[in-house]
């Protein structure tokens, strides 16, 4: 199966890469961009073939791992 | 007093670590690498600044799940002593062993300069060769310093005077512009509750000795012989 995973900072915790992208797309004339939050997308290619042994085992990879619970966020897709 | 610094690929403030701990203990540390299954007993454990596994994932991320880092842990949940520097900070929190996180300097830049800190406990095993409040100068060199903990954790820390030293100006004093990463609350380095195991992101092997160009280093490594020895 394939897995996505997308890793986002928690809200309230600052961003300043994010800050920086939002500046810069108002100096190439973007107006109306309130805010930019940038974050991770990482793919997998796992050999389990059933869908919630999937979720379980990338979750725990998420936690462990790919991202840090004390500043992100994540989410999974599974296809 | 017996030590050892573990190095991963791309520490590279493993030999000034090595050099400091030699020079003040008189004996050579065990040299650890990432790879090797055991430590050797002794009564602290150094994680040297760099930028382990190429800061991949996030600074420390890779570091932290070594094997190595295993016997670390094994190690300090017995009460002995860690210190983290800079890299081996961010490896700390990585391991949950001490709290928060090191996000990207606020400035976005690399940042690379002596810093003013403040002493904030000088009851703990890195901190009692400094007087309480004592100023001291160390260099700092980083892009991800940047010190993160949410309100509770961060009221914790404060309440149970687990901060061990803070960014401050000349006059002595935490100020916005004297914090050089935006790091909350002015935080350079922090201990744990058991005050085993300390985190800073400043560099206080870097300046041992006058040809270094100073020594408000050393006050750091001789708390660790009166505690330890």
């Amino acid at each position: 199966m394939k897995a996505r995973v997308h890793i986002t900072l928690k809200n309230g915790v600052l961003d300043p890469q994010g800050k920086a992208i939002k500046h810069a797309l108002a100096a190439l004339g973007f107006d109306g961009v309130n805010d930019v939050r940038q974050g991770k997308y990482i793919e997998l290619d796992l050999a389990e073939t059933d869908p919630k042994k999937t979720q379980a085992s990338v979750e725990d990879m998420c936690k462990k791992l790919l991202s840090n619970t004390v500043i992100e966020n994540y989410s999974i897709e599974i296809e | 007093m017996k030590t050892a610094v573990i190095v991963f690929p791309a520490s590279n403030c493993d030999r000034d670590m090595i050099v400091a701990l030699e020079k003040i203990t008189g004996q050579k540390p065990h040299i650890i690498w990432h790879q090797d299954e055991d430590i050797p007993d002794v009564d602290l454990i150094a994680l040297p600044g760099g930028f382990s596994f190429g800061d991949y994932l996030r600074c420390g991320a890779m570091a932290a799940r070594s094997p190595v880092t295993r016997r670390v842990i094994e190690h300090a949940d017995r009460g002995g002593n860690v210190i983290g520097v800079c890299n081996g900070f961010q490896v700390l929190t990585e391991t949950g062993l001490l709290p928060g996180a090191l996000m990207r300097n606020e400035s976005l830049k690399f940042v690379c300069k002596d810093v003013n800190l403040r002493v904030e406990n000088n009851d703990t095993p890195f901190t009692n060769a400094y007087a309480q409040g004592q100023v001291i100068n160390i260099p700092m060199a980083h892009h991800d310093g940047n010190y993160f903990a949410d309100d509770d954790t961060l009221k914790a820390l404060e309440d149970e005077g687990r901060v061990a030293f803070r960014y401050v100006d000349d006059a002595g004093e935490a100020t916005k512009a004297a914090n050089p990463n935006g790091s909350r609350n002015n935080i350079a380095g922090i201990i744990s509750r058991r005050k085993n195991i300390l985190g800073m992101m400043p560099h206080p092997e870097r300046l041992i000795e006058d040809a270094q160009g100073g020594t408000d280093g050393l006050g750091f490594f001789k708390s660790m012989i009166n505690a330890l020895n």
